[in-house]
């Protein structure tokens, strides 16, 4: 790691990826809390993570913005940047940097499945691969997507008394799991807590199906038994929730595959979607770039590191601060 | 094995009773025999799978997972059967045979067969399947289910009392088909061996400023509550078990009490330990309890014996439809026959009027001896549970001391959405030490109080537990203090519960908890 630092620091041209401090330069991997900060000087990203950011920030989070399209090069000095789509939520990308021939790719946050609400996924080879590890236990072996959906469905069918309350990242897993119930043929209307409204708007406005998705409106005496309420983990734990007779507390989340965790959360429908690569995922990409070396910014760093020994493959733990789990109830 | 595994599932991530009820009510019904019985047995802790250690699950795990990755793996979840289940890298073709079929080969299974088969079921099970099938071999579910709420769904789903489940349940066997025939009303209640069966027990309600005013005192007579463990004692020719409330048998702790009874009667007392019938503390007794080997040097330092409360049943004849008045006179009778050096009558308190009774507790008490008194009806009959209007118990004054809120978490069903579950602690030095756990005692409003304090006085979380700013105090009542080894403080409350909120107290003017020691201890 001769020309990045262990804070993703790009040293020739003084470039941060994802900084957690406002920063001169900032190339940012996708709209995410944890990855997207405000107050950079100039922030490098795909145009869907730019305008998340101005949505979530406002207009003026960073003083300029520069869109670079995934699959495009842009060469600032020596060093060559291309975005590849990372296939986490809309607008996420890997970043690949070149630099006197060296390739280093910074995946962001990815999966390798499919998704209908972002780009897929693309691989791509490089020496040293920088890569996340949110679920990087072998413990962690996500399931089908849509059989996961289905278990909502079905739940909506059998008790069709009681609300059924979905706890979601407001950004990305929101309007994944909308996304899904359509594709499974579910045309009823939707609702969602407010915070989830601007981000299911410019989805849609992407030209991502949505279906009807109507705000919660708790002062209306209404009746949202049998219904699907979308709403971040926040909320459901909050005051909020208590307006709701007797829901069923869902949680999507890559998390919900430990069920005790599920019960703590006192979720009563786990749902085990993720927009982060599990195990498989993980170790399958690291083997498919033949890097020679692997390091690992933040999740359960110990493992892969482990597991990259046992490959013969260099692997680091950076434990970056300020890298937060897939939020949690 | 694929309706049992989501039986489980399903079980325990559902936190209100009455829907875990319904949801074992509903397997019950739609379960033939034997399957149902087994999962019955396993809900009640009445199946154990001794055969297969789960060090050896461990291993054969290891032959297959990378160790260092399953211990990573392991530190994470947090739960052996949920890590196995989780982490398992092998999918085979084929389905896992049902509970009961499983259970047949699992017993039966030959050592040298025993890594081949498990390995191959692990690798045929889905994710929850391995997860229960795990759990049946460790034992121990703990999954939220108690084997009276198992029993409750049994009562709900074949419109059977309780009470009659109860009586018969301990003298049954796994899968229980002569039970679930008589539930189905495809045969007659079965019998039971009464010389083996523990037989539930009468259980009292608290009784209440507004039962003095209803209640006719000369209707009733009172007994000390002594300080030890409820106990059922079956005498046969000489035999002796002796069960605790819950049905445990726990003869064997107590293997002096001796028995040269010449007829079949089971009695209903008060375990104690203590010499010339004079009991010594609770903390006495509990070193006696729950060990599996007895030596005589605990047999000479805590001699056990026991107070006589009551007699269900004297040669074959049942006498709990009987009132107490004649059961008493029974008992006595037995009693001045059979007495020995382990059988003592608890004596019967006489009074005219409730300001009598009150007056004699009052002074008479003994703290470490009594619990408080017991209220028995004169002409009432011995009804397993906890009938009301035929036994009360009116416990000594409750202790009280203040303490500093330290964290808390979450409660359950109605009350998911408010922390209502607290630790509290009292100072060591400057810095406190967590006594116990309160998750009653407070009404609503103060609920609220308590929840919006939590929420807005968070300094850490620990997963689901929030640690408070310790700036909150709480009145604690509690009946008694033990001395514990398993409690970093050293001491453990008994019937801990949140009396006040002292929001005008500082914590800084807490006790010590040795100043709480040296008081209570």
């Amino acid at each position: 790691m001769k020309w990045i630092d262990k804070n993703l620091h790009i040293k020739p041209i003084n470039t941060h990826i994802d900084p957690y401090k406002p920063v001169e330069n900032a190339i940012i991997t996708h709209g995410h809390a944890d990855h997207a900060k405000p107050g950079h000087k100039n922030v490098l990203a795909t145009l869907e993570t730019i305008e998340i950011m101005k949505i979530r920030y406002g207009e003026n989070c960073a003083e300029n913005f520069q869109i670079l399209p995934t699959n495009q090069s842009l060469k600032i000095n020596d060093v060559l940047i291309k975005f590849f789509p990372a296939g986490h939520i809309l607008g996420s990308v890997q970043v690949l940097t070149e630099y006197k021939g060296e390739k280093i790719n910074f995946t962001g946050d990815y999966k390798t499945t499919s998704d209908q609400t972002c780009k897929d996924f693309e691989p791509v080879k490089c020496h040293t691969l920088v890569t996340e590890a949110t679920f990087g236990l072998p413990v962690f072996q996500h399931p089908n997507e849509n059989e996961e959906i289905k278990k909502l469905l079905k739940s909506i069918n059998l008790f069709s008394e009681r609300p059924h309350l979905v706890g979601v990242y407001a950004l990305g897993k929101a309007q994944r799991i909308i996304n899904l119930l359509r594709q499974q043929g579910y045309d009823k209307e939707i609702f969602i807590h407010g915070s989830l409204e601007k981000l299911c708007e410019y989805y849609h406005n992407n030209n991502i199906d949505l279906g009807k998705i109507t705000k919660v409106n708790l002062t209306k005496k209404k009746d949202y038994n049998g219904e699907i309420i979308l709403a971040p983990p926040s909320a459901i734990k909050n005051i909020w929730s208590r307006k709701f007779e007797d829901p069923i507390i869902c949680q999507a989340s890559g998390w919900m595959s430990i069920k005790q965790r599920a019960k703590q959360s006192l979720v009563e429908l786990p749902l085990i979607i993720s927009d982060h690569a599990d195990w498989n995922e993980l170790t399958k990409y690291i083997k498919f770039t033949d890097a020679e070396n692997v390091y690992v910014t933040h999740g359960r760093e110990e493992a892969i590191v482990h597991w990259c020994k046992m490959n013969n493959i260099n692997g680091l733990a950076l434990s970056l601060s300020g890298r937060d789990d897939e939020e949690q109830l | 094995m694929k309706k049992f595994s989501e039986l489980i599932n399903k079980l325990l991530l559902t936190s209100s009773r009455n829907r875990k009820i319904d949801i074992l009510s509903n397997y019950f019904q739609n379960t033939s025999d034997p399957d149902r019985g087994y999962t019955l047995a396993i809900l009640t802790n009445e199946l154990e799978l001794k055969n297969i250690p789960i060090s050896r699950i461990k291993e054969i795990v290891f032959e297959n997972v990378d160790n260092e990755l399953f211990t990573l793996s392991y530190d994470y979840v947090g739960d052996l059967a949920e890590t196995i289940s989780l982490i398992w890298p092998h999918k085979e073709l084929g389905s896992l045979l049902g509970i009961s079929e499983i259970i047949d080969v699992l017993r039966n299974l030959k050592k040298v067969d025993v890594n081949k088969t498990i390995k191959n079921y692990l690798s045929i099970a889905d994710e929850t399947e391995r997860w229960a099938l795990i759990k049946l071999i460790s034992g121990g579910l703990r999954i939220g289910v108690s084997s009276r709420l198992a029993k409750t769904a049994l009562a709900k789903f074949s419109n059977k009392k309780l009470d009659d489940i109860e009586k018969i349940w301990h003298g049954i066997e796994a899968p229980y088909n002569n039970l679930f025939n008589w539930l189905c009303n495809d045969g007659p209640m079965p019998k039971i061996d009464l010389l083996k069966t523990f037989n539930p027990m009468m259980l009292a309600n608290p009784i209440s400023k507004n039962d003095f005013k209803t209640l006719i005192s000369s209707q009733f007579i009172a007994e000390w509550k002594w300080d030890g463990i409820r106990v059922q004692i079956i005498l046969g020719k000489s035999s002796i078990k002796i069960f605790s409330r819950t049905g445990d048998d726990i003869s064997q702790s107590f293997p002096e009490i001796k028995n040269s009874a010449d007829s079949m009667v089971i009695l209903d007392g008060e375990l104690l330990v203590g010499r010339d019938f004079t009991p010594m503390n609770f903390n006495s007794l509990q070193q006696r309890l729950n060990r599996k080997k007895v030596t005589q040097k605990h047999m000479d330092e805590f001699p056990a014996f026991i107070k006589l409360y009551d007699i269900l049943y004297l040669n074959n004849e049942d006498l709990r439809d009987k009132t107490w008045k004649s059961r008493r006179f029974e008992l006595e009778k037995w009693f001045k026959k059979n007495n020995n050096k382990y059988f003592d009558l608890s004596n019967v308190i006489k009074f005219s009027s409730w300001d009598e009774l009150s007056n004699f507790k009052k002074n008479k008490i003994i703290d470490d001896q009594h619990e408080g008194l017991m209220i028995k009806k004169i002409d009432g009959s011995y009804i397993s549970g906890r009938p009301k209007g035929y036994w009360y118990k009116w416990k000594k004054d409750p202790k009280n001391v203040d303490a500093v809120l330290m964290y808390a978490i979450r409660g359950h069903g109605k009350r998911s959405s408010y922390y209502s579950d607290f630790t509290f602690g009292l100072w060591n030095g400057n810095q406190l030490s967590p006594i116990g756990k309160a998750y009653f005692g407070f009404d609503d409003n103060e609920l609220k109080v308590l929840d919006k304090f939590v929420r807005n006085n968070t300094i850490k979380k620990f997963g689901p537990v929030r640690e408070v700013e310790k700036t909150f105090v709480i009145e604690i009542a509690f009946d008694a203090v033990n001395a514990s080894n398993r409690h970093k403080s050293g001491v453990a409350l008994r019937f801990p519960r949140i009396k006040r909120l002292r929001e005008d107290k500082p914590a800084s003017e807490v006790i010590q908890l040795s100043q709480f020691k040296s008081e209570f201890l």
